[in-house]
């Protein structure tokens, strides 16, 4: 490349600019209508997966506690309008509708059960007025078609027992109570106390088949902060799985009648025992 | 002062509905006089006549989720109303959004920023790409999309049921529409308005230009929202066709030559060649 004269490289400079004047001039229609369509769907995808990311997190929140009657909380978000109708025909201003900074899917209804719990009208009247039925008024219906707030399901009360004073041996039994379905949904058991010899613990128990999640205990509970409170139920319960049977209980049996086996599958996928074995044991660590 | 009030007759109605409609809302909250339950969303007129937003309900759709035959009643009978009155009557009579841009609107004009940014750098179909989009995200999410950003019912839902951190929505459209882009919001993002457009494309009521009249003062596109909308004006006397037109008639009040009327559209006064 040295060994071009001073000339020649002026020309070549020349003719560089002129292609680059070239490139400048208007670019056909058919390539601007291919662009401007680049560009908008470009900008398309750009807005829709920040909207997508943004509305993923924010309907993230498995914590919020719903009026009575609403359907599972993914269908709850795809049915609920936010027209904020239950809210205005609770009668104990039990409901709200989450405001930007409650840190809640917006707009939708919700209850804080240690500031004002659900009274469990019998006449509901929460539930028939929801437009979309994302409030369900066949869910509350008793097996004789008649309206039953203990159908309800909002959620589970748990008990914090390390610091339940009950447990502690002091006597006190306000979500008992407080309880709504009195004896049923929370109950006392009784249990010698070691330590003094001669009292007895009356630990509160809840049982999840009749807790509707009212939250009237978590209202009731005497410590600072509530030791019974109630969360969602898919965040309070556990699940045995299917590799655990009460062989004692019959009706539990069928459970496994349900179930589709997928025994040997998973194994398939996986290396043998085997080639594990021969492997060095690289792959355990 | 007759001429003041003349001249502001229409914003004065406009603004007389917007107020009314939140009041009537926020009455059956407060002190349960239920005329109008709900909000924008859905409501519940004389505990008779449901009402809902047929946008919502489209996504609602596109989400999964089973629609009630109160909802669909509701949606139909908003669409029908405003497929006759002009889809985006909603916009400039009903919305409370609409105060806040206007606002934006009114100083960008006076202060002068329309005159340090006239171009406006940003395509007025943006909004139905993002009505697209909205029932896209809905239908892979399985969630309304639009109703969980919507600074509109963010706006309207607050001022029902209380705002939280709802007036920083407004602040941003308001921030947005007087600084970032002209009619910003209302005239470029807004799904729902974009939606309205589309509703009421074959509109009844419509403004309609006399080209004898106008003195070409240009008033009337200055005012205006959509001024796409008024292509016409000074150049050909026929009504205003566009579905993106919000009826709000501040063409109408700023006119100073009657050159700008409502009209019914297809009126046998001789427009054959003017309906498409």
């Amino acid at each position: 490349m040295s060994n071009i004269n001073p000339h020649e490289k002026k020309q070549k400079l020349k003719k560089e600019m002129k292609s680059n004047v070239t490139k400048k001039e208007p670019i056909s229609s058919r390539r601007r209508f291919f662009l401007d369509m680049g560009r908008a769907v470009g900008l398309a995808t750009l807005g829709g997966l920040t909207w997508s990311a943004y509305v993923d997190e924010v309907s993230a929140s498995k914590l919020t506690l719903r009026p009575p009657g609403a359907l599972k909380e993914e269908d709850f978000l795809a049915t609920c309008i936010k027209c904020g109708m239950c809210v205005e025909a609770c009668p104990f201003d039990t409901l709200s509708l989450a405001k930007p900074g409650d840190n809640k899917p917006l707009g939708t209804p919700y209850f804080i059960p240690r500031e004002i719990p659900c009274y469990m009208c019998p006449d509901i009247p929460c539930v028939p007025v929801c437009p979309t039925g994302a409030l369900d008024i066949m869910s509350l219906k008793s097996d004789k078609k008649e309206l039953d707030i203990n159908q309800a399901d909002m959620g589970l009360a748990v008990i914090d027992d390390e610091n339940c004073i009950a447990f502690w041996g002091i006597q006190c039994d306000a979500c008992y109570r407080a309880c709504p379905i009195l004896g049923e949904a929370i109950t006392i058991e009784y249990e010698k106390n070691e330590r003094t010899g001669k009292h007895s613990f009356m630990k509160p128990v809840v049982h999840s088949d009749t807790c509707t999640g009212c939250g009237l205990c978590e209202r009731a509970c005497v410590t600072e902060k509530a030791a019974i409170f109630v969360l969602p139920r898919e965040i309070a319960l556990g699940h045995a799985g299917n590799y655990y049977i009460k062989g004692w209980d019959k009706d539990d049996e069928k459970r496994l009648s349900e179930t589709v086996s997928t025994e040997g599958q998973e194994t398939k996928k996986g290396k043998s025992a085997l080639d594990t074995l021969n492997s060095g044991m690289e792959d355990l660590y | 002062m007759k001429t003041l009030l003349m001249k502001n007759r229409y914003l004065i109605l406009r603004r007389f509905t917007q107020v009314s409609v939140m009041a009537l809302y926020i009455i059956a909250n407060v002190y349960g006089i239920n005329i109008l339950m709900g909000n924008l969303s859905s409501s519940m007129f004389l505990g008779l006549v449901p009402l809902s937003d047929p946008y919502a309900v489209m996504q609602m759709f596109a989400a999964g989720a089973i629609l009630t035959f109160d909802v669909i009643i509701g949606a139909l009978i908003i669409m029908i109303f405003y497929a006759i009155v002009g889809g985006r009557v909603f916009c400039s009579w009903v919305c409370p959004v609409n105060i806040i841009t206007d606002l934006a609107n009114y100083l960008r004009r006076t202060l002068g920023f329309n005159q340090i940014q006239k171009k406006q750098p940003a395509s007025r179909n943006i909004r139905y790409w993002v009505i697209a989009l909205s029932v896209i995200i809905s239908f892979i999410l399985g969630i309304t999309a639009f109703e969980f950003i919507s600074p509109i019912s963010m706006v309207h839902r607050g001022l029902i049921f209380g705002l939280g951190l709802g007036w920083a929505a407004m602040l941003i459209i308001f921030l947005f529409d007087l600084f970032v882009l002209k009619n910003g919001w209302c005239g470029h993002i807004c799904p729902l308005g974009g939606f309205y457009s589309l509703v009421g494309k074959f509109s009844l009521i419509r403004v309609k230009h006399d080209a004898d009249k106008c003195t070409a003062c240009m008033k009337c596109k200055e005012v205006c929202p959509e001024m796409q909308v008024l292509h016409m004006v000074a150049k050909e006397s026929k009504p205003v066709l566009s579905g993106e037109c919000t009826n709000c008639a501040r063409c109408i009040e700023v006119c100073d030559d009657d050159a700008l009327i409502f009209s019914i559209r297809n009126k046998k006064n001789g427009e054959k060649n003017e309906i498409n």
